[in-house]
C-alpha cells in the first residue's frame, strides 16, 4: 500500500466509472485501486501484488488496459474507467463472462475480474484474435490455477460469439 | 425421476457467476464497523536472543494496540501436530521473518510506518541454512539432533542384492523451494466479544485446523471459537497450516483491543514469511540385472523443514512412500528424514513431498536406462508394478491397472518415437536443440495410512424448508471445484437437478468437521460421505411415507417441506468408516498406504536455445487414470493448472536465499509461467473407476504436480546430452552445466 504524502491533504476528484460520474475525496497519490475499492465500494477489482506484475487490479482507463495499483487518483481525474462491475447487464452476463463460466476460465476467481478486462481490451482492439494473440495479450495477467488454457478458450469462444452476433 | 446423470457432466461452477461478475467476497472485501488493521513485526535475523525492543518516541504508541508473547491468554504455540512453533517469539528467534510483536491501528498507512519504528536488538547465534550443515550438527538448533522425523521402509533383503547385480546405478537429485503463489495473499479478520468468543473470517483451506489452533492459543472452549472461510483466491497447500498463524495474530489483537482486526499480507510479506515447498535431496543406489530388471535399491530422501516441525513429518511421509515410483521393487530400503534449518518453516504445496521424491525416481530411471543400454520406455516397461504385486510398503495392487498400456497410449498421443528420431537428426546442426522426455508415476489419494481412520470425517446433508437440499461440510472451495463436485454428487444420489442442491459456506458453527481440504481427498473421501448422507435423506423421506420409491423433483421438494413441517429439521449425517481388510502399521510403515492410487504417463517436448540457454516446453501430453471423471471441465482444469505449476517448478521458479531470507519475494523477480510461456497442455483421461470413491472417483488435484518436472528435465537431457539433476533449471544453470560438461 502506498503511503500518501503527509503534506498534501485530500482533494476532490471526479471521474466516470462504469458510465456514472463519481466525485470522491482522496489523497492525490492514493492508488486508483484503493479509491475504487474503499471510496466507491467496487470490490471486484483485486490486489494481487501491488506492483503491476500480476494484473489482478486491471481496469480500463480511457479504453486502455491499466493496473489500478499503479495509477494515482490524480492521474485518473477526468478519466473514464471500466471495472468488472461495469461489464454485466442487470441480469445478464456479458458474452465474455458467460464464456469464462462455460469454459472453466475461472477457478479461484481472484484473477478473473482483471483477466476478463484484459480480454475485453483485446477484443475491443482485435475482434478475431488468434490463439497466440490471445496468449500474448493476456500475458500481463497472472493466473496460478488454470494454466491459462481454459481462459484462452473462453476468450476465443467469446470472440466467435461476438462476431456471430 | 430423471434418468440423466449429473456425474460426468460439466455443470456450471456453483460460485462461478459471482466470480465472473466480481461479486464473490474474499476476506479483503469485508469490513466491520470499528475495524482496526493489524501488522506483524518480524525477525530480520535467522537465529538469536532478543535483548531489547524499543519504540521510536516520535510515534504516539498509546494509539496503537501492541501485542507480545506475554499477552497470549492460552499456550504460545500453533497447535498442529507438534506444538513447537510459537505464535510469537518469546525471548529468541529461530528464523528470519519470525513474528515477534503485533501492532494494530485504524490507519493502515500509519501502521506500516509504525512497524518500521520498532527496533529489536539481538544477540545473534550461529545459524544453519543447509540440510548438510544440519545433518553434520554444526549447531544443534532443534531438539537433540536437528531431526524432526525419520521413516524407514524396508522390504525384502536389500543387503543381498548388490552381489547379484550386473549394474549398480547411483544418483543424487535435488529440488528447490517453491512458492505456492496463490494470487490472493493470506488474510483474515478476527472479532472478539465475551459472549461469543472469537470469530475469524479468512482465506483458508482447513477451518477446523484454525479452530483447533485458536482454542489452544486463546484458552477458549470449542463453542467460543468460530471460523468462517471466505471465498479463497487460491491455496495449493499454502493455506493449509499458515492461516492458523495469521488468524492467531488477528485474534490476539482483537482480544486485546476488543475491536475487529483485519490482517492482509502484502505480496512480499506473503512470499517471504509464509510456507513454501520443502527443498529436497534424494540419493538412489539401485541394483539392476543386465536385462534391466530392478533387483533392489536404497533410497535416502531428505527434506529441509525449516525452523519448526509444522507439517514436515507428513510431507516426509508422503514423499517417502512415493519415492519408489510406480515400479516393482523386490527389495528396497527407503530412509526418509526431515531436518531443521534456520529458514522459515516449509509447508504444504500440492503433491506434498511426492513431486520431490518422484522427480528423483524418474530422473534415476533414465539414468538406469542409459547404464543398462535400454530406452527410457523399455526400462520402465520392464519394471512397472502389475496387479497382484506389492508396492514398497507391501500394499498389493488390486485394481486392474496396466501401466504398459498407459505408457503406450501416451507415446502414441505424443508421437514420441517419431519425434525422438527426428530431433536426434535435427540436433546435429543449429543452435536450437530439441528433446523429448517422459515420466510415469502414481499418486496416493486421501490421507496416508491410518490418517483417514483418525480423521473420522463427518458430513451432513440437509433438507431445507423450501424443498431444496444443502450440503454441510468443512471442505473448502479454493478454485478446484469442491462446491460444484459435492453438489453434483448429492444431486446424483438424490436424483435431483443440480440447481436444487446448494452447499453451505464453511463455518465451524454451521458445518461438521469433514476434515481438511488437502491430500486429494475431497472428491473421493468426502464425496463418498456426501453421497451416503444424501441417500440417508432419501431413505428418511421414503420411510416416512411422504415420498415414493420413484419420484419427481417436485415430489421430492414437497416431501421435504412436509417432513420439515411435521418433524422439524431434516438432516442426515455420514461418518467415515474404514473399508474392511485395510491394514496399516504406523511403526513399520507397512501396509495399505492409500485406499487407491491415480496413475499417469506424461510426455514433454522441449527446445533449448543455445544462444540464450532458455528451455521452452513446446508440447505436453498428460495422460492419467483417475477413476471416474466427475466433471470433465474441472478435471481438465486441475490437470492443466497442475502441469503449469510443474513447469514452473522445473524451469522458472527459483527462491534466492541469503542467510535464510528470501531475497526475491516479489512477482517481478520470482517468475511463474504466464500465458505466453506455456505450450498447449494436452490432457487425456483413462477411467478405471474406484470402489472407494464417490461414483468411482479418485483423487486428482495433486497428481499433475508430480510428473512435469522429471519429464521436462529428461527431455532437456535428451536435447543436450548433458546431465541435469537439480531443479529449478534456469538458463544460467543450463549454461553452467554445459559449460562444464560440454554438449554432445
Amino acid at each position: 500500500m502506498t503511503v500518501p504524502s503527509g503534506r498534501q491533504g485530500k482533494c476532490e476528484f471526479t471521474f466516470t466509472v462504469n458510465g456514472r460520474r463519481e466525485t470522491v475525496r482522496a489523497y492525490p497519490m492514493e492508488r486508483l485501486l484503493d479509491v475504487l475499492r474503499h471510496e466507491l465500494n467496487l470490490n471486484g477489482t483485486k490486489e494481487g501484488c501491488g506492483e503491476g506484475e500480476c494484473g489482478s487490479c486491471s481496469v480500463l482507463m480511457n479504453g486502455e488496459l491499466a493496473n489500478s495499483c499503479l495509477i494515482p487518483a490524480l492521474q485518473a481525474s477526468g478519466a473514464e474507467i471500466t471495472t468488472i462491475e461495469g461489464l454485466a447487464g442487470e441480469s445478464q452476463l456479458s458474452v465474455l463472462q458467460s464464456a469464462f463460466l462455460e469454459c472453466g476460465g475461472a477457478q479461484c476467481g481472484i484473477c478473473t475480474p482483471g483477466m476478463i478486462l484484459s480480454a475485453r481490451h483485446l477484443l475491443n482492439k482485435n475482434a478475431n484474435p488468434t490463439t497466440d494473440e490471445i496468449r500474448e495479450a493476456l500475458s500481463g495477467n497472472l493466473c496460478r490455477c488454470t494454466g491459462y488454457a481454459q481462459i484462452v478458450e473462453a476468450v476465443a469462444q467469446a470472440a466467435r460469439h461476438r462476431s456471430a452476433e | 425421476m430423471t434418468e440423466e446423470h449429473i456425474i460426468g457432466t460439466s455443470v456450471p461452477r456453483k460460485e462461478g457467476r459471482d466470480k465472473v461478475t466480481g461479486a464473490a467476497r474474499y476476506v479483503d472485501d469485508m469490513t466491520l464497523p470499528g475495524m482496526l488493521y493489524g501488522a506483524t513485526v518480524r525477525s530480520r535475523f535467522p537465529r538469536g536472543i532478543i535483548k531489547k525492543i524499543s519504540f521510536d518516541p516520535q510515534f504516539t504508541w498509546s494509539e496503537f494496540v501492541i501485542v507480545t508473547a506475554r499477552d497470549i491468554p492460552g499456550k504460545n504455540c500453533i497447535a498442529l501436530i507438534g506444538d513447537d512453533q510459537p505464535c510469537l517469539a518469546d525471548g529468541k528467534v529461530s528464523h528470519p521473518e519470525e513474528p515477534i510483536l503485533l501492532l494494530a491501528h485504524a490507519n493502515p498507512h500509519l501502521l506500516r510506518k509504525a512497524v518500521d519504528a520498532v527496533t529489536i536488538e539481538y544477540e545473534l547465534l550461529p545459524a544453519i541454512f543447509t540440510m548438510e550443515a544440519s545433518e553434520r550438527r554444526e549447531h544443534i538448533i532443534w531438539g537433540t539432533d536437528n531431526t524432526f522425523k525419520t521413516f524407514l521402509i524396508s522390504k525384502g533383503d536389500v543387503d543381498r542384492v548388490w552381489s547379484k547385480a550386473d549394474y549398480i546405478v547411483d544418483g543424487e537429485y535435488t529440488t528447490g523451494a517453491q512458492e505456492q503463489l496463490y494470487i490472493e495473499n493470506n488474510g483474515v479478520i478476527a472479532a472478539f466479544d465475551l459472549e461469543q468468543g472469537i470469530t475469524v473470517w479468512g482465506s483458508l483451506q482447513c477451518p477446523y485446523y484454525v479452530h483447533k489452533a485458536l482454542m489452544a492459543l486463546c484458552g477458549l472452549k470449542e463453542d467460543k471459537v468460530r471460523v468462517v472461510q471466505m471465498e479463497t483466491g487460491g491455496a495449493f497447500g499454502g493455506k493449509e497450516d499458515y492461516p492458523s498463524i495469521i488468524a492467531g495474530h488477528a485474534a490476539l489483537l482483537a482480544v486485546k483491543s476488543r475491536s475487529p482486526v483485519k490482517i492482509i499480507y502484502d505480496r512480499t510479506e506473503d512470499m517471504t514469511a509464509t510456507t513454501k515447498r520443502h527443498p529436497s535431496r534424494t540419493r538412489h543406489r539401485t541394483a539392476v540385472s543386465k536385462d534391466g530388471k530392478i533387483l533392489g535399491g536404497e533410497i535416502d530422501f531428505t527434506i529441509d523443514g525449516g525452523a519448526y516441525a509444522t507439517l514436515s513429518s507428513v510431507v516426509l511421509s508422503r514423499g517417502t512412500i512415493h519415492a519408489g515410483g510406480p515400479y516393482y521393487w523386490p527389495n528396497i530400503r527407503i530412509r526418509g528424514k526431515a531436518v531443521a534449518t534456520n529458514m522459515p518453516p516449509h509447508g504444504a504445496f500440492r503433491g506434498f513431498g511426492a513431486p520431490q521424491s518422484l522427480f528423483a525416481m524418474e530422473r534415476h530411471m533414465d539414468r538406469i536406462a542409459q547404464t543398462v543400454g535400454l530406452s527410457p520406455i523399455e526400462i520402465r516397461r520392464r519394471n512397472f508394478l502389475k496387479p497382484g504385486q506389492t508396492t514398497t510398503t507391501e500394499q498389493t495392487i488390486r485394481e486392474d491397472i496396466d501401466l504398459g498400456k498407459l505408457l503406450d497410449r501416451a507415446l502414441e498421443l505424443s508421437d514420441y518415437p517419431a519425434k525422438k528420431a527426428k530431433f536426434a537428426q535435427e540436433n546435429q546442426t543449429g543452435p536450437i536443440k530439441k528433446g523429448i522426455g517422459l515420466a510415469t508415476f502414481l499418486h496416493g489419494a486421501g490421507f496416508t495410512g491410518s490418517g483417514e481412520r483418525y480423521l473420522a470425517s463427518v458430513v451432513g446433508v440437509e433438507g431445507c424448508a423450501d424443498g431444496s437440499v444443502r450440503v454441510l461440510v468443512s471442505s473448502t472451495e479454493f478454485g478446484q471445484g469442491t462446491n460444484t463436485v459435492l453438489c453434483q454428487i448429492a444431486a446424483e444420489a438424490l436424483n435431483l437437478p443440480y440447481d436444487d442442491v446448494r452447499i453451505a459456506q464453511p463455518d465451524t458453527n454451521q458445518v461438521p468437521n469433514s476434515g481438511p481440504t488437502v491430500a486429494s481427498r475431497t472428491a473421493m473421501v468426502v464425496g463418498n460421505l456426501v453421497r451416503s448422507a444424501a441417500v440417508g435423506i432419501k431413505q428418511t423421506l421414503i420411510a416416512s411415507g411422504m415420498l415414493g420409491d420413484a419420484y419427481s423433483p417436485e415430489e421430492f421438494r414437497a416431501a421435504c417441506k412436509n417432513h420439515i413441517a411435521e418433524h422439524g429439521k431434516l438432516c442426515s449425517t455420514a461418518r467415515y468408516d474404514p473399508p474392511p481388510g485395510v491394514f496399516w502399521d504406523d511403526e513399520k510403515y507397512r501396509g495399505e498406504a492409500y485406499a487407491t492410487f491415480a496413475w499417469a504417463a506424461y510426455v514433454a517436448e522441449v527446445e533449448v536455445d543455445l544462444s540464450t540457454y532458455i528451455a521452452t516446453v513446446k508440447d505436453f501430453v498428460a495422460l492419467q487414470e483417475v477413476g471416474k471423471v466427475l466433471h470433465p471441465i474441472l478435471a481438465k482444469g486441475q490437470i492443466i493448472g497442475g502441469v503449469a505449476q510443474g513447469i514452473g517448478f522445473a524451469l522458472y521458479e527459483k527462491v534466492v536465499w541469503q542467510n535464510g531470507r528470501m531475497q526475491n519475494g516479489q512477482m517481478t523477480n520470482y517468475i511463474m509461467p504466464t500465458s505466453a510461456d506455456l505450450p498447449e497442455i494436452r490432457v487425456f483421461f483413462e477411467e478405471l473407476g474406484n470402489v472407494h470413491g464417490a461414483y468411482g472417483a479418485k483423487g486428482i488435484g495433486e497428481l499433475p504436480m508430480d510428473g512435469p518436472a522429471p519429464a521436462i528435465v529428461n527431455a532437456i537431457e535428451d536435447a543436450l546430452g548433458a546431465r541435469f539433476d537439480s531443479i529449478p533449471l534456469l538458463p544460467e544453470d543450463i549454461f553452467e552445466t554445459i559449460s562444464a560438461d560440454g554438449v554432445r
